[in-house]
């Protein structure tokens, strides 16, 4: 045994595990999805559209007919509205990064990846960075579309970003739900809607598209109780985008909204990591 | 001392599939091993298992003298897998692909970009190497998951039917690949379906069928044991295979002559080679009897197995698959095989 393992060591270089190596494999598997995403913009532009359009429909269609807080005006709502979509645009990561695993054991790519000496979690920590980086640049033009529509922020630069990084933050978590649903789901198509139709009553139990106050008692609790609300919530704070006369919930979440969403992205990022690398490991065993 | 491959009662089960039903295997270091056998035999399976990507129900193995359940990380520093299927990302071009694959084996970028420049050499791949993975025919893409099983040299190599989908050109340069590998000292287990294949890099050979090791030896045992060459008569007319059959038994050595009356072939085992062959189409000559067709045939997969198992292997896959195993897309390729 022992000619065989000095001459695999005489070969394969002899750094083993550290997190030095686990950090490199994760950015080479990160920039590998990053190739694939320029060389695929196609995925990157219609996981635009579909935000655009909401911000688009939201503010000229319902503007006028949805109250918030104390008011109806147009303006007020469409302030209102941004941080729901953008925390909406956000978990649509969960898509992403399952239908791109989902694709890669479709393709055996796991298994080649699977038979070489990595990290542990790096193919699923690499395919989840790619995912916060089209995030961010999703994040990036929306932004830029609610400003020509009329959004406004009406604090200052520090407060604006922390807001932008929960949102990333909520998105980054989000995306391992999507990777453990890529593992388990046979077919890329099959992680796409799996990773979607959860999101729909999610977002709209919530407080992403209308004042949570006006809902019935019951829908009331979840959605302020919701992670995707305290976001949202969170938003709206930090950018000074609550309408005149909104009075805040008494629950703890919408009381301490960066908090609350801070802690409830960590849980489901650990959560859903530990889940899905575990999940990787073991494989189709 | 057990071998760089070394495998003990190895059982994988797929809900009622037993798809291996304990498997022994020992590859000395720097030998080949062929795992021959019919679709749904095992092979594949029994490759999984080795390379870490299986977990096995029962059963021992060891790769490289390291605990394939224990230490997979480690096996995993020691191996180089090429799947059954070509594992490349169609999105990056075949210099990308394996520029990945070296800096996952932890190499240096530059080392890990100076290896797949010559790897895409030796592989016939340099024209191409720019090009992403998706322009790639079949016979490019196998050619491009092999380069990246040989990134790293690993001292044991795993090759799950290497050849399927390459034209003979290069299955000729695949085999002197192979080859020049294991010259330097590497072990390899490669997967087959063609004794041919076997027979030509293989110094030990494993028949499984069933997921069951049914015989195991070199090639040349293996085709002893199959009654070794056969001389086939194609007899211009029917009347013929009777006289013809007389005729054979004489010179076959105590076989029985098979008979074919639809296509008017006649068969029997022979030995003596091409002087005994030239003496068969005198005395049919000489007899009177017109041939179409006459050669000097070498046992296949298929004689291999009618001779271990009593019947062929495509006639029993037939019997045994339900309507169930039918839809499989394992089954759909079997067919078209
Ligand atoms: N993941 C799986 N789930 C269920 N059954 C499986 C799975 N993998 C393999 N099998 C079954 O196990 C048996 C052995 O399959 P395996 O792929 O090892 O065969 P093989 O010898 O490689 O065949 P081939 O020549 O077609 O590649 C088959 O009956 C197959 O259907
Ligand atoms: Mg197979």
């Amino acid at each position: 045994m022992s000619t065989v393992s000095q001459a695999a060591e005489a070969r394969v270089p002899a750094v083993s595990g550290g997190f030095g190596s686990a950090v490199r494999d994760c950015l080479v598997v990160a920039r590998r999805n990053l190739v694939r995403m320029v060389r695929i913009p196609e995925v990157l532009i219609f996981g635009m559209i579909q935000p655009v359009m909401f911000v688009v429909l939201f503010t000229y269609v319902f503007g006028g007919s949805i109250q918030v807080g104390g008011s109806l005006s147009t303006s007020a709502y469409r302030e209102f509205l941004m941080a729901g979509i953008f925390a909406q645009t956000v978990t649509f990561a969960t898509a992403g990064a399952g239908a791109g695993i989902a694709e890669d054991m479709h393709k055996g790519l796991i298994d080649r990846f699977r038979s070489l000496p990595m990290a542990r979690g790096a193919v699923l920590t690499g395919r989840t960075l790619a995912d916060l980086v089209q995030t961010a640049l999703t994040l990036v033009v929306l932004a830029g579309v609610a400003l020509l529509v009329g959004w406004r922020v009406h604090t200052n630069a520090g407060k604006v970003l922390l807001g932008f990084l929960l949102l990333l933050l909520l998105g980054y978590a989000f995306s391992w739900i999507g990777a453990l649903i890529g593992l388990t789901v046979r077919t890329p198509e099959a992680a796409t809607s799996g990773g979607l139709i959860w999101l729909f009553p999610l977002t709209f139990i919530s407080n992403a598209f209308v004042d949570a106050n006006k809902m019935p008692t019951f829908l009331r609790h979840i959605a302020e109780w919701n992670p995707f609300s305290t976001t949202v919530q969170a938003c709206r704070e930090l950018f000074g985008n609550l309408p005149p006369g909104y009075r805040t919930p008494d629950a703890w979440p919408m009381q301490h909204p960066v908090l609350a969403s801070v802690l409830w992205s960590l849980v489901i990022l650990v959560l859903f990591r530990t889940l899905a690398v575990r999940k990787y490991r073991k494989g189709s065993a | 001392m057990p071998g760089a491959i070394h495998a003990e009662g190895l059982v994988k089960t797929f809900g009622d599939v037993r798809a291996l039903d304990g498997v022994d295997l020992d590859v000395p270091e720097g030998t080949v091993l062929g795992l021959l056998g019919p679709n749904g035999a095992g092979k594949t399976t029994a490759v999984r298992c080795l390379t870490t990507l299986l977990r096995p129900d029962s059963g021992h193995a060891t790769v490289a003298g390291i605990d394939v359940v224990k230490h997979p990380n480690q096996v995993r520093r020691s191996i180089g897998l090429s799947g059954q299927f070509a594992a490349v990302d169609e999105y990056l071009t075949g210099r990308e692909n394996l520029q990945m694959v070296g800096e996952l084996y932890q190499m240096k970028a530059k080392a890990a970009k100076a290896r797949a420049a010559e790897l895409l050499e030796r592989f016939h791949l340099a024209d191409a190497g720019d090009r992403t993975a998706k322009t790639y025919s079949g016979g490019m893409r196998r050619r491009l998951d092999l380069a990246a099983a040989l990134v790293v040299s690993p001292p044991v190599m795993f090759m799950d039917e290497p050849t399927t989908g390459l034209d003979p050109r290069n299955r000729q340069e695949l085999w002197d690949v192979i080859q020049e590998l294991v010259a330097g000292g590497t072990t390899l287990l490669l997967t087959t379906q063609y004794l041919e294949e076997a027979d030509h890099l293989a110094h030990d050979i494993c028949v499984v069928d069933h997921g069951r090791v049914i015989a195991r030896g070199t090639a040349d045992e293996l085709k002893a044991r199959t009654g070794g060459e056969r001389v086939e008569v194609v007899v211009h007319d029917r009347a013929h295979l009777a006289s013809g059959a007389e005729i054979l038994a004489a010179f076959g050595k105590g076989g029985q002559v098979t008979t074919e009356q639809h296509t008017r072939r006649l068969t029997v085992p022979v030995t003596g080679g091409a002087k005994l062959l030239a003496e068969v189409i005198r005395e049919l000559d000489a007899r009177g009897i017109e041939i179409d067709d006459i050669g000097l045939r070498r046992p296949t997969l298929d004689d291999v197995f009618l001779s271990l198992t009593g019947h062929r292997a495509e006639e029993e896959k037939k019997d045994e698959a339900g309507p169930e195993a039918e839809d499989s897309p394992k089954d759909t390729k079997e067919t078209s095989k």
